[in-house]
């Protein structure tokens, strides 16, 4: 078979759109004015912040004023959690969140216990979907805020934030979602799920890495995590990435405009992966939930092999992909999102990623399903525990 | 992340398999850590005649399995014993820092092959 390149990692990151990289490109060397300056090249750029700030909001159903341009995903998370923890302080300190979080969350409250927050890290069913009930039973009169993610990065699993939503209505709680996966799949409309808080990040569709968005509700405690010069009304402080945030604001509106027809061509490709690999491979697992994951995301482990081993040899074939796997991870640790859903240690190892994207074709899933067969046999035929299982 | 040599010995390892009449098997690492090898021997007159190992892990791991069983191949016991983790790390050209430790056992996996085969000698009557 003719070896094929073929990225299917786009939870990981995405190629910049054409026409993403191509609004931007005037902001580095023509219209490279400070936004906060009063001159006229710097009139451009504060103009390309605003426009991009009105057409934000706009998609997130968001006021103008309650839009924070970030460095991404992870300080979004991060100026979320501190944010409303610091602020929120003479009320109470219980913060509540998953066990599947995404690290930017997770390592955040692991910070802020050291300054005598308190946190309770809900568990998940088989599927990795935390359950409303649970959440509402760990609230206390402490509690001063609820960080759930909307798309899990690892096994795509949704969850069910307007649910949360509804029933923290009220409550004088702070919720904030990281819909990091989620935008470009599900809708953000921020009234709809009724979160006061929510992280995006633009190199998860399709625009530039580095640059991300946090919704901030009008009245929600917050205390700026940078300090410095004014921007971004005194909620971080830093010259604005002109060229990252309109480049960003034009994937998104790509991501909005296209998410019908992108999801269903995941939807597509992923059905076909997924039937390919159970139908071809014995003794693997799909992790998350059948239905309730976003169109790009198959999870799978493989018993008796270790994920890496799998993903040094799809990169031989040309395919990129991600693991669980804790010998693919700096913390020796397999995954804690699969660990919180139940599945055995051992299996999460041999825990495969594959995530879908624009550029994937029909021919790119099969050429993967084509090459997996092997790859297993081969690692199982030099592996103990496939030897002892046989036994 | 890893040199040519680690590669080549993870797409093409050496002495996979099993020795159904083994004089000393050792295993070291467990699949909760993400690596496990076990290592088979068989021993004539204090060398080690062949040498075959079956592994569960990374690319390191795979690559630290098939390199130490090149360099243990007809040595003698003594000198088998003598060979370090670390020299077999050497040996492939390094390995990333991460790798040194669960991944990088398979001269363990040697050491207790022999100490299987020893203990298994003493325990026969002369
Ligand atoms: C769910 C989730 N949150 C946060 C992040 C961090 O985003 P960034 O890479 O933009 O800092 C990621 C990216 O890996 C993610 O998947
Ligand atoms: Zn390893």
């Amino acid at each position: 078979m003719e070896k094929r390149t073929v990225y299917m990692d786009h939870a990981a990151t995405t190629p910049v759109h054409p026409k993403s990289l191509e609004a931007m490109l005037p902001y580095f060397s023509e219209k490279y004015g400070n936004p906060s300056s009063i001159y006229g090249v710097a009139r451009e750029s504060r103009k390309a912040l605003d426009d991009a700030r009105e057409a934000v909001a706009g998609i997130l159903g968001a006021k103008t004023t309650e839009i924070i341009f970030t460095s991404g995903g992870s300080e979004g998370d991060n100026a979320a959690l501190k944010g409303t923890a610091f602020a929120s302080k003479s009320k109470g300190n219980h913060i509540i969140t998953s066990s599947i979080e995404h690290h930017a969350v997770l390592h955040t409250c692991h910070f802020l216990e050291k300054f005598g927050f308190e946190v309770t890290y809900l568990p998940v069913d088989n599927y990795g979907i935390v359950d409303p009930d649970e959440l509402a039973r760990a609230i206390t009169d402490k509690t001063i805020l609820v960080s759930i993610m909307m798309a899990n990065n690892e096994v795509g699993t949704v969850q069910p934030i307007a649910e949360i939503g509804k029933l923290l209505k009220g409550k004088n709680i702070t919720f904030h979602t990281d819909a990091v996966q989620a935008a470009g799949a599900l809708p953000l409309d921020v009234n709809d799920l009724g979160v006061n808080l929510l992280t995006l990040s633009a190199h998860k569709f399709y625009g530039p890495k580095g640059v991300g968005i946090l919704y901030l509700k009008r009245a929600t405690p917050f205390l700026a995590q940078q300090q410095g010069g004014g921007q971004e009304r005194n909620r971080r402080a830093g010259t604005e990435n002109v060229p990252g945030i309109v480049g960003m604001t034009t994937a998104l509106k790509l991501a909005v405009e296209n998410l019908e027809s992108n999801n269903r061509h995941n939807t597509q490709l992923r059905e076909r992966l997924v039937k390919g690999v159970l139908g071809s491979v014995s003794k693997v697992r799909y992790n998350g939930h059948q239905t309730k994951r976003l169109p790009n995301n198959v999870n799978l482990s493989f018993e008796y092999v270790e994920g890496e081993s799998i993903l040094l040899n799809l990169d031989m074939m040309g395919v990129a992909a991600s693991s669980g796997s804790a010998c693919t991870s700096a913390s020796l640790e397999p995954s804690h999102v699969l660990m919180a859903m139940g599945i055995p240690v051992e299996i999460a190892h041999g825990s495969l990623r594959l995530t879908l994207g624009a550029s994937n074709t029909e021919e790119d899933v099969d050429y993967v399903v084509s090459l997996l067969p092997g790859i297993v046999e081969r690692l199982r035929a030099m592996s103990p525990l496939a030897a002892q299982a046989a036994q | 992340m890893y040199s040519e040599l680690v590669m080549d010995h993870f797409s093409n390892p050496r002495n996979v398999g099993t020795i159904a009449d083994a004089d000393g098997v050792g295993t070291v690492g467990n699949p909760v850590c993400g690596d496990l090898m076990k290592i088979f021997i068989k021993v004539k007159d204090e060398h080690i005649e062949d040498i075959k190992f079956q592994t569960f892990g990374c690319g390191a791991a795979i690559a630290t399995s098939s390199m130490v069983t090149e360099m243990v191949k007809g040595k003698t016991l003594e000198e088998a014993e003598a060979v370090s983790n670390k020299a077999v790390a050497e040996a492939l050209g390094g390995l990333p820092p991460q790798k040194m430790h669960c991944s990088n056992l398979a001269a363990d996996g040697v050491h207790e092959a022999i100490k299987d085969y020893r203990s298994k000698v003493a325990g026969k009557v002369e």
